[in-house]
């Protein structure tokens, strides 16, 4: 190598960081594995598609979480401060047995969900495909009670704060809970596609992770909306 | 040009116009797209100081001068800075940290054609008969939810959320894929503490935007209930509270202004250590500043709010947390200026963009830290002296260093030199044109003219003459670069692969890089910023190309 040139002169300061005190290699490997799954390793791991689009999704559901956490606490604020909550013999939402009942097979849908995805990995496909399907008529079916519910409503999109904060916080999960259902068709048509699960099964993990987020969600809906 | 670049010879004009996955096109995409933003938003800017010129109401009515700085904001900001930086990160980060592509390519497409959709719906609404958005880029209810009653659901505000929830989901994808990319696809030996200083910054500003972005697309799609839907979620008048509004919007937009801030920043910790031949003094101290703005950002929203109705406990809360801000700032400027303290200093297009980034960054700063303090900021609400410090922060410090960035990776981009002579006119004019334009905004506040009127009283004639008078010669400033960078593109010599002799995997590569950017996947062995070593140092200062 040629010398330097006197225009450049000799730096002043190196830097000594050669060695990071922070190893986020090191502190992957003392994690439990479900957990590791998440972290992400770097350097060199590029080819791992699984990691890297979990790890994608895990992040975007962070964030979507915040748009839910912005109305929840719209929500609460919103009760708390407003003078005009719901007019005066209008009784608001119930948690009746029929909600009740509803919000239970949404819930219980992750559990089935869970076996589904655990059928794939044994690679029981046939399996798999009917348990994928019985979570999406679970959805389908909390769909219709909601829409049900919402038909029997004493109260509308106007009426009061109640009666627009209710219909936007179960409208926007109600969104989510058809997005959830759609992505879960995808994956049962690809399954049917010949090599599908050469590269592993992003697709079919990444939609069970959203529809488990969706399921959270709607404890924590059903709590404010219902039992508040 | 090397072997490879020849071995890889430049795809044809026609992949910038096609649905490209390549993160290089997609960046040169987002850039170029957003520049012709940053123009339609300069115009703007330019018809709003030439009413202003003379104290009299003579050139626009009232209802089209709010119309005017309302896009003027929005565009500038949605954009311009936000995705201009998206589309510079997109091009280099994958680069410098040894990549191949992003981690998700469809996705960042996806992202990028969202844009050019989204900006044209908002700028369509300047045609609906009753005029676009008019209640300036933060559209505070109810003023941003009063509908005249000939104004049906298609209206120049619902337009306005439409737009603004569209890019945020361009964004929320974009923000994905940066954070993804940095975590999984750095090349062995780039540890978090090797990465150059913009990497860090892209990745501290996307993760802001993963957190904080959602809370202002929840605050505008309950502002489109009460706007179209006959909601009253803002509507103090019936029972809401637009301060619910306040909190939300400022919760994502503050966060927001390091968003664009932090790139810019990135780009100083790049080119002055470049054109000083030093390495950045303090790289860990610098870069573990960056990252706490992350959670300090998180904590400071309510400093917008000191006027309205906050309680005193939360003002002097808010006060002492937004002080806070100074300190990883600080860190940061003492670094660059230690950086070029008794260093040979180059004194190319790119360098002086960023130390005069950097230099109307410490005035920026400095008026940061007084509007911070609630007393004075009760003084000055409402006044000139917040448009000033602003725009010293958007244009002064971020858009001087677009332009260094633009100078310094322009060789890597295109294969080309810019022209210095060229940039230096263009660094004169923009320097003279910013300042004029600017500074006098500090002493008008202190005067107390109001921001946001279209005529104001006459004894402020002489300052927002002499403010006008800048904001014309800025737009002047723009034709040099222009003309530079245009003529550049086809006619510049062609350049090295690593003409400045910086250090960095991307000057490690080919100029323009081949397709999958490396060869091989490089190896990484030693810190950043290794300025003094002998692989880097300019054997022939004379000649570059």
């Amino acid at each position: 190598m040629t010398q330097a040139s006197p225009r450049d002169g000799q730096p002043i300061h190196q830097n000594q960081n050669d060695e990071s005190p922070f190893n986020l290699q090191q502190l992957r490997r003392n994690l439990p594995s479900w957990l590791q799954r998440f972290i992400p390793s770097g350097g060199g791991q590029h080819e791992d598609h699984h990691g890297k689009g979990m790890f994608g999704m895990t992040i975007f559901l962070l964030s979507e979480s915040m748009i839910f956490v912005s109305f929840f606490a719209s929500y609460i604020v919103l009760r708390l401060t407003t003078t005009d909550w719901l007019p005066a013999g209008v009784s608001g939402p119930e948690a009746s047995p029929t909600v009740i009942f509803h919000s239970a097979v949404l819930v219980s849908s992750s559990f089935v969900l869970y076996f589904a995805e655990r059928s794939l990995k044994r690679q029981q496909l046939t399996r798999f495909r009917l348990l994928w399907l019985l979570t999406s008529a679970m959805g389908i079916y909390f769909l219709i009670g909601e829409v049900q519910e919402w038909a029997g409503l004493d109260f509308g999109l106007t009426t009061g704060m109640g009666g627009g904060t209710f219909y936007v916080l179960t409208g926007f999960h109600g969104l989510h809970v058809t997005t959830g259902i759609l992505l879960q068709f995808i994956m049962l048509g690809r399954s049917f596609l010949p090599n599908n699960y050469e590269n592993g099964h992003f697709g079919v993990s990444a939609a069970s992770l959203f529809w488990h987020f969706v399921d959270v969600l709607w404890l924590i809906l059903f709590s404010l909306l219902y039992l508040w | 040009m090397t072997d490879s670049a020849l071995l890889h010879p430049p795809q044809s004009w026609r992949q910038y116009f096609s649905f490209s996955t390549d993160h290089k096109v997609i960046g040169v995409q987002y850039m170029v797209t957003s520049f012709t933003f940053f123009l339609i938003g300069g115009l703007l800017a330019m018809l709003i100081r030439a009413e202003l010129l003379t104290p009299q109401l003579n050139l626009v009515s009232r209802e089209l001068y709010n119309g005017l700085f309302t896009m003027h904001g929005t565009v500038m900001i949605f954009l311009w800075t936000i995705p201009t930086f998206v589309g510079l990160g997109n091009y280099l980060v994958p680069l410098m940290i040894g990549a191949k592509d992003m981690a998700f390519p469809v996705l960042n497409a996806i992202a990028f054609w969202i844009l050019p959709v989204a900006g044209t719906l908002l700028l369509s609404s300047f045609f609906l008969p009753e005029g676009s958005a008019k209640s300036g880029w933060w559209s505070y209810p109810p003023l941003s939810t009063q509908l005249s009653s000939t104004q049906g659901l298609v209206n120049g505000q619902s337009l306005w959320i439409l737009a603004m929830v569209m890019i945020g989901i361009s964004s929320i994808m974009a923000a994905v894929n940066f954070v993804t990319t940095i975590f999984w696809m750095r090349s062995p030996g780039m540890t978090l503490f090797r990465m150059p200083i913009f990497v860090w910054t892209t990745l501290s500003a996307q993760l802001m935007q993963l957190i904080f972005l959602p809370s202002l697309t929840g605050a505008l799609l309950l502002l489109l209930f009460d706007l179209d839907f006959g909601t009253h979620f803002f509507q103090p008048a019936e029972g809401g509270t637009p301060v619910l509004y306040q909190h939300l919007f400022w919760f994502y937009s503050h966060p927001a202004v390091y968003i664009w801030a932090l790139p810019a920043w990135g780009v100083f910790s790049e080119v002055i250590p470049a054109f000083t031949r030093n390495p950045l003094f303090g790289y860990r101290s610098v870069a573990i500043a960056t990252f706490s703005f992350v959670p300090i950002t998180g904590v400071v929203w309510v400093h917008h709010m000191f006027a309205g109705a906050t309680p005193g406990w939360m003002r002097t809360l808010f006060m002492f947390t937004t002080e806070l801000v100074a300190v990883p700032t600080g860190i940061k400027v003492f670094a660059w200026t230690a950086t070029i303290w008794k260093s040979k200093i180059h004194l190319d297009s790119a360098f002086l963009f960023a130390v005069g980034g950097v230099v109307m960054f410490v005035l920026a700063g400095i008026t940061g830290v007084m509007l911070g303090a609630l007393p004075f900021d009760l003084h000055v609400n409402n006044t000139y002296f917040i448009v000033g410090h602003f725009h010293y922060v958007v244009f002064n410090t971020i858009v001087m260093a677009y332009f260094a960035a633009i100078y310094y990776w322009f060789p890597k981009i295109t294969g080309r030199m810019c022209s210095e002579g060229w940039g230096k006119l263009h660094f004169g004019l923009t320097f003279l044109g910013a300042t004029l334009n600017f500074f006098p905004m500090f002493p008008l506040g202190l005067q107390g003219m109001l921001r946001r009127v279209s005529s104001y009283d006459p004894q402020y004639a002489d300052w927002n003459m002499v403010s006008s008078l800048g904001a014309f010669l800025l737009g002047v400033s723009t034709l040099p670069f222009l003309v530079n960078v245009i003529v550049s593109c086809f006619e510049g010599p062609i350049a090295k692969d690593n003409p400045w002799h910086a250090t960095g995997l991307e000057w490690q590569t080919s100029s323009p890089p081949p397709k999958e950017n490396f060869d091989s996947i490089p190896t990484v062995t030693e810190p950043p910023y290794s300025y003094g070593d002998a692989r880097y140092c300019v054997q022939d200062p004379t000649s570059r190309y």
